[in-house]
């Protein structure tokens, strides 16, 4: 596509938007002032103008695929034979699938809770000292950047020469100054998955410690300056004011962050491709959707599967919103 | 007091130790992309403000150039390139002994002749009988390098590796990509605030459901549906519109949250005079919301633009993988599988990606961290 033609495009496209909402909207205004009761028939036509393309598009992208992913799993993989419960009893025995299931579990246990402790700690000693406003600004910068930019960084990080080589990746060269061996970290199975979740942690710690600083703020001066009059230590006083005051804060962070880590792809695709016992569910999906093919089978089942994990947090999210608006 | 001059020294000193780790590999990355190819596959990126020990190959000149002065013969020359910098400390003429003889230190070869190097470079070759030799000898030499920053691995990977395409194809799919939603989720966001209809509720709720359903669930119907579509009208199944179109479906919950908790919270008096004056609901949108949303605007934009700046899956999906349409992040992602050990072409790379990411980091970061914090639930 030519430079001109894209502005074409966007130009038209954009075009296209706001004429329909607003031609639609004169023709609204136009047509019902001939009739006589045309208050009552605007109002009652109008909101359908105002949500009828997001809405047919919420049904195309979004509330259709959801209903055909979870009936095509209980289908064969060009989607046309039914096959009952054949694709999640071939899951329940795949050696593949256990494995990302199982990494998928320590992603979940790991990331979400090391994401929240620094983010707390930084947004904590960040507070109290004047440059705590820069620090915070650089442990935030990594969320601005896509998980495959972080990768090619880590992967710098990680590289391995052998043990007669100058090292120039940093935690090898670390290694080696204190006398050790240098290490092909990729490939150490178990282990390289906690520093492929080192990438998501250096990620996301910015994010809990903006909401925690946010939070922070709402603490009463006076509670913490009470316990400090009685000697309360600030270790003392962060373990036993701070932490029970933020417990809620720490559950939307919590929540979060582990919708993102079930859906953790582009980090292993970009390092591993699931290789060395890394694999996990969404590249697993990835994997099968094109694999021998495609199996639409397969890949939905696993959809599926990372769809189970994250029911819990949309229920508790819709309940939580019916209570904001009942307030 | 004592003890409070150590707690703030302790504090001190903690978070810098965050601040350091967490800005190193990013720092590593950015001086890596400046140096010299050959020096970033040999030496760590810490090392790129030291002088470096470099090894290397020359050779010398040929017989042709060849001078007789009294009865002896000579070839001069210089192995440095010019204004390199480079010092030479060493050298030898067979690889197996690289280090033999210091500068000014004569080699004696093995039909009797000598070479003698100096600390620039310059080499002196000594013979009594007339050189015959076509190619020119090795000459293995060590050299202290100063630092030395380049813009070489930026003109490769823009011009030769195709990631300059690739950035026009990002910057293709992420405008329309973050406008459109934009347009048509405001509309739908005021709908659900402020207009009355059947089942308003229950399409709100709807919303909140959607933010958290993760894209995995949506992309094999929807990739079909791309199928049909793209063969029923017997063109491609991947363009551009599709994944414009692809993005405004999966933005939609979190651009039509964001935006309908705002234009809520606006004061219900101002709406309802205004309703009183005889103004539709479109022109109360136009005239009152539209303007009193631009900061939330600001906040909406930007948190979809680098959704879909930095996105892979739904780029590697519904794109097709030429230079025509990959998006940066899937063409880096190729390079670190083809390209694994060229770091120049990575760090560079990877760093050009990030160039709009982290100038809208630096230049717009309250609205970046308040439309990142307020969206960060996106599914």
């Amino acid at each position: 596509m030519t430079t001109t033609s894209f502005f074409l495009y966007v130009f038209l496209g954009i075009v296209v938007c706001f004429s329909y909402f607003h031609l639609s909207n004169l023709a609204l205004d136009f047509f019902s002032e001939k009739n006589s009761n045309n208050f009552s028939k605007k109002s009652v036509l109008r909101p359908y103008i105002f949500i009828a393309p997001a809405f047919i598009i919420l049904v195309i992208f979004i509330l259709y695929p959801v209903v055909e992913t979870l009936r095509l799993s209980f289908f064969n993989k060009t989607g046309f034979e039914f096959v009952g419960i054949k694709n999640y009893v071939w899951a329940a025995k795949d050696p593949e699938f256990k494995r990302a299931i199982l990494n998928n579990l320590g992603w979940l246990l790991v990331v979400p809770t090391l994401s929240a402790f620094f983010g707390l700690v930084i947004a904590y000693l960040a507070d109290k000292l004047w440059w705590g406003t820069i620090a915070k600004s650089i442990i935030f910068m990594p969320m601005a950047i896509s998980f495959v930019g972080a990768g090619v960084i880590w992967k710098f990080v990680y590289d391995y020469r052998g043990p007669g080589d100058d090292q120039i990746g940093f935690l090898n060269a670390v290694v080696v100054s204190l006398g050790f061996e240098p290490q092909a970290w990729m490939t150490i199975p178990i282990w390289n998955n906690l520093f492929l979740m080192a990438i998501m942690i250096w990620i996301q710690t910015g994010l809990a410690m903006v909401i925690f600083s946010a939070a922070l703020r709402g603490i009463p001066k006076e509670m913490i300056e009470a316990a400090r009059i009685d000697g309360a230590s600030e270790f003392k006083i962060f373990t036993s004011i701070i932490i029970p005051y933020l417990e809620k804060t720490i559950l939307v962070i919590w929540t979060i962050i582990t919708i993102l880590v079930l859906k953790i792809f582009d980090i292993i695709l970009a390092m591993t491709n699931g290789q060395w016992n890394t694999e996990v569910l969404a590249n697993l999906m990835y994997d099968w959707m094109f694999r021998g093919g495609g199996d639409s089978g397969r890949g939905s089942l696993m959809a599926i599967v990372i769809m189970i994990g994250v029911i819990p947090i949309m229920i508790w999210n819709i309940r939580r919103h019916k209570e904001d608006e009942k307030s | 007091m004592n003890k409070n001059i150590l707690t703030k020294i302790i504090i001190n000193l903690l978070l810098l130790l965050f601040v350091v780790v967490w800005v190193l590999p990013t720092f590593g990355l950015f001086v890596s992309s400046f140096r010299d190819k050959d020096l970033l596959a040999t030496s760590g990126w810490w090392t790129t403000f030291n002088t470096n020990e470099v090894n290397e190959i020359y050779r010398t000149k040929t017989f042709e150039d060849q001078i007789e002065e009294n009865g002896k013969f000579f070839i001069k020359g210089n192995l440095l390139v010019k204004n390199s910098g480079k010092k030479v400390i060493s050298y030898g003429i067979t690889s197996k002994e690289m280090n033999k003889y210091k500068i000014n230190e004569k080699a004696i070869l093995k039909n009797k002749s000598e070479i003698e190097i100096s600390e620039n470079g310059e080499y002196v070759w000594k013979s009594d009988e007339p050189f015959k030799h076509e190619r020119g000898k090795r000459i293995f030499i060590t050299a202290l390098s100063p630092p030395k920053f380049t813009l070489d691995n930026y003109k490769e990977v823009l011009f030769k590796e195709g990631i300059g395409q690739a950035f026009l194809n990002t910057l293709t799919v992420a405008i329309p990509s973050t406008i459109i939603p934009l347009i048509i989720c405001s509309f739908f966001a005021y709908a659900l605030s402020w207009m009355k209809f059947w089942g308003r509720d229950t399409l709100f709720a709807l919303i909140v459901a959607s933010l958290v359903v993760p894209l995995q669930m949506c992309l094999i119907p929807l990739l079909s549906i791309y199928n049909d579509v793209g063969a029923l009208f017997n063109i491609g199944a991947k363009s551009y519109p599709g994944v414009w179109m692809a993005h405004t479906g999966f933005g939609l919950a979190s651009t039509t949250f964001l935006l309908r908790n705002f234009i809520k919270s606006l004061p219900n008096e101002m709406i309802e005079a205004a309703r009183v004056d005889g103004a539709t609901h479109y022109d109360i949108f136009l005239r009152i919301i539209i303007p009193l949303s631009v900061p939330a605007f600001a906040s909406v934009f930007i948190l979809q633009f680098l959704w879909v700046w930095n996105d892979l899956l739904v780029g590697l999906i519904f794109l097709d993988q030429v230079p025509s349409e990959i998006i940066l992040t899937a063409k880096l992602r190729e390079l670190l599988g083809s390209r694994g050990e060229n770091w120049e072409i990575l760090t560079t790379g990877a760093f050009v990606s990030m160039t709009v990411p982290l100038f809208i980091f630096f230049a717009l970061q309250r609205y970046f961290i308040r439309g990142l914090v307020a969206g960060s639930v996106k599914g």
